[in-house]
């Protein structure tokens, strides 16, 4: 689960990272507002949505006065802000953060994630603070620094001094940027983070180290115990169709193509829509009804597909194993009657109770269009979709 | 021989009277030599009662020590699974197999550090477990789509494993066994540990690996495969058409060494020798080929 900029910067001020004095903002008023509660010359207004890149789109800008802050928080609140991670379509803009002005005199980049390979958590830092780290990894990979943190010491005073001096942080800032590394590493790990990122993180004029941005990842199968990040979720930033999906635990990814497709399982959910392809289709979405279906969810995750303009076919393919392809049946066939459906519809079902599945598909009375095998299935699909 | 499982193994089950314990010890009891390998269940609130005539233990412990068990899968709920999992390597088991989905991955980082010099074995979790043909069932897989024979099968998803299972039963090849070895990032037994012990065991001929999107275990397992493996084995990785990002940010597969992407994880198998399919329903037929020359 993500969370805001803002968000993000209240988690690292409690655990002593130090970020700008700033006010989160829903109005134009309430910015001009908050820039003369925070006083100063200089104010910047960051516009508030999950996706990064952000400066480049034009939804930061910094304000030299009463007037700009108006001027600029008029021009990016309810902007549609288009950015290489919303997509062509881009995020409209709800939330501003204003901030006081900093002065940066060196940018860096500090991030946590979990590692696979080591199965640690792994602190990444570079002296190219600004850019994205995946541009770094690509261009200048030496100029990363990764250390594989013990979980029972965490991270070290030496490591972080380390890391902090191997960046190009200077000496006389270096214990504050210790600092922030361990407050940052507390943070990762008491709130159950997948991905931290503090970028840029800034050294100013007078030396402090300053948290410039904040981005956060929760694992989601951790939110039943962390009540404080649920309450940073913001569905406005969140796919409609994802949220009902989740409604119903089930696993919905929208994408560009026309064929929908139910699925049992992740990985075969994956296979579905791989052969889909191969057979010269292309998958409307990503679909896990997971191992538990039942008529309920079977209908529900229809209405979803069905809530796609672009969609032209659905194919069901259901390896049943706890589930049985039976109950899966009955449910393909009361959700079929009950959305009325108007797409040709193609089912493969195999595993427990195919037999008794396949007969009540075929006694419906519906033109369901019957899948022998996952290709079978795939190639009807196909041909059904181009009509 | 099979690997890891045969019909003597002695299985101890975490979780087992929860309902979705009971149900799937209810299937595992009844699938081959299953009656005499369940000997025993853990719950500390009804030690004593027993389920299906399978008796229950206060701890793993005291279920070792009663019944000689040396396994044990789990079905305990996410936010427990991980001290289930803890349990059962401070009790010196040779093997744990754990089938819940959705563990926190922090408290997966805690067991697999407490794992460090311990000789348990971790299937899992979020897998379907393992299967060795006719004589032991341990997991949620349907049993009646395996059939026994020489073909191993590893796996990171659930469903998929059966779809390959279920191509190779319908073209006559029977399997020796199957692991499910799970879809989380952190997790215990990698594609090359499973990949090991098929190479080593008389009774398997080859072995067809699925794979997907993420990490680079599919990647490493493939090197290993160039270098060590004397039987011949498929590949099929899922998620070519998967969108990027969707799961985990970049940063993660940065440090794995820029991969996860499904094409340059078939690009390595392939040039490390291994017969892949790009199509998800041929993964049956692939294996005929190879084994047919």
């Amino acid at each position: 689960m993500k969370i805001h900029e803002y968000q993000g910067k209240e988690i690292l001020r409690e655990f002593g990272v130090p970020t700008p004095r700033g006010v989160a903002c829903f109005s134009v008023e309430e910015a001009v507002a908050a820039a003369q509660k925070l006083g100063g010359k200089v104010w910047v207004v960051k516009a508030q949505i999950h996706a990064g890149g952000r400066g480049k789109g034009g939804g930061v800008k910094v304000a030299k006065s009463l007037d700009e802050v108006r001027q600029f928080a008029g021009q990016i609140l309810g902007m549609r802000l288009v950015t290489h991670q919303t997509g062509p379509e881009g995020q409209v803009v709800r939330r501003l953060l204003i901030e006081e002005g900093a002065q940066i005199v060196k940018e860096f980049y500090v991030g946590m994630v979990v590692d696979r390979a080591s199965q640690r958590v792994a602190l990444l830092a570079s002296s190219e603070g600004g850019m994205e780290i995946e541009e770094v990894a690509k261009h200048s990979p030496e100029k990363i620094r990764t250390v594989r943190i013990d979980p029972v010491t965490g991270l070290t005073d030496a490591e972080g001094a380390q890391v902090a001096r191997s960046i190009g942080i200077p000496d006389v800032a270096n214990a504050e940027a210790v600092k922030v590394l361990q407050g940052l590493y507390r943070a990762f790990v008491e709130k159950d983070a997948m991905l931290a990122e503090i970028n840029p993180l800034i050294i100013t004029a007078d030396n402090r180290v300053v948290a410039l941005d904040a981005k956060f990842n929760f694992d989601s199968n951790a939110l039943y115990r962390r009540p404080e990040i649920v309450a940073y979720r913001d569905l406005d930033e969140e796919d409609p169709a994802e949220i009902e999906a989740s409604k119903f635990e089930l696993s919905y990814i929208q994408l560009d193509g026309n064929i929908g497709c139910l699925v049992n399982g992740a990985g075969l959910a994956m296979a579905t829509m791989d052969i889909i392809k191969l057979y010269g289709g292309s998958p409307a979405n990503f679909l896990d009804v997971g191992g538990g279906a039942n008529k309920e969810k079977v209908t529900e995750a229809f209405k979803l597909m069905l809530k796609n303009p672009s969609l032209k076919a659905i194919l069901v393919n259901i390896f049943g194993g706890i589930m049985k392809c039976d109950v899966i049946a009955e449910g393909v066939v009361a959700a079929a009657r009950e959305v009325h459906l108007s797409v040709p519809l193609v089912v493969r079902l195999e595993g427990t109770n195919v037999e008794l599945g396949k007969k009540i598909l075929a006694e419906s009375g519906l033109p369901i269009i019957s899948g022998n095998d996952m290709a079978d299935a795939a190639q009807k699909v196909v041909a059904a979709a181009k009509g | 021989m099979s690997i890891l499982i045969n019909k003597n193994t002695k299985v101890i089950t975490q979780g087992m009277t929860g309902k979705v314990g009971q149900f799937h010890t209810f299937h595992c009891k009844s699938y081959a030599n299953g009656a005499n390998c369940f000997v025993a269940g853990v719950n500390p609130k009804k030690a004593g009662e027993d389920f299906e005539g399978i008796p229950v233990y206060a701890s793993v412990l005291d279920a070792k020590k009663a019944t000689g068990a040396t396994v044990s899968v789990i079905y305990v709920p996410p936010s427990g699974a991980a001290a289930a999992i803890d349990e059962a390597v401070e009790a010196d088991l040779d093997l744990v197999i754990c089938i819940t989905e959705g563990i926190p991955v922090h408290d997966m980082l805690k067991t697999r550090y407490k794992m460090q010099g311990k000789r348990t074995l971790l299937i899992g979790p979020n897998c379907p477990g393992l299967i060795t043909p006719d004589e032991i069932k341990i997991g949620i897989m349907p049993g009646h789509i395996h059939k026994k024979g020489r073909i191993g099968v590893v796996s990171r998803s659930g469903t998929l494993t059966y779809e390959a299972v279920g191509q190779l039963s319908a073209l006559g090849y029977g399997q020796s066994s199957c692991v499910g070895i799970g879809g989380d990032p952190i997790n215990g037994m990698k594609h090359i540990d499973v990949m090991r012990l098929f190479n080593d065991d008389p009774e398997t001929d080859a072995v067809i690996m699925v794979g997907e999107i993420g990490g680079s275990d599919e990647e490493e397992c493939a090197r290993w495969i160039k270098g060590n493996m004397k039987k011949p084995v498929v590949g099929f990785i899922a998620g070519v058409t998967a969108p990027e990002g969707k799961r985990m940010g970049h940063a993660g597969a940065i440090i794995s060494g820029g991969q996860g992407g499904a094409n340059e994880k078939l690009a390595v198998m392939e040039e490390c020798g291994i017969h892949i399919t790009r199509n998800p329903a041929e993964m049956g037929r692939t294996m005929q080929k190879v084994l047919k020359g």
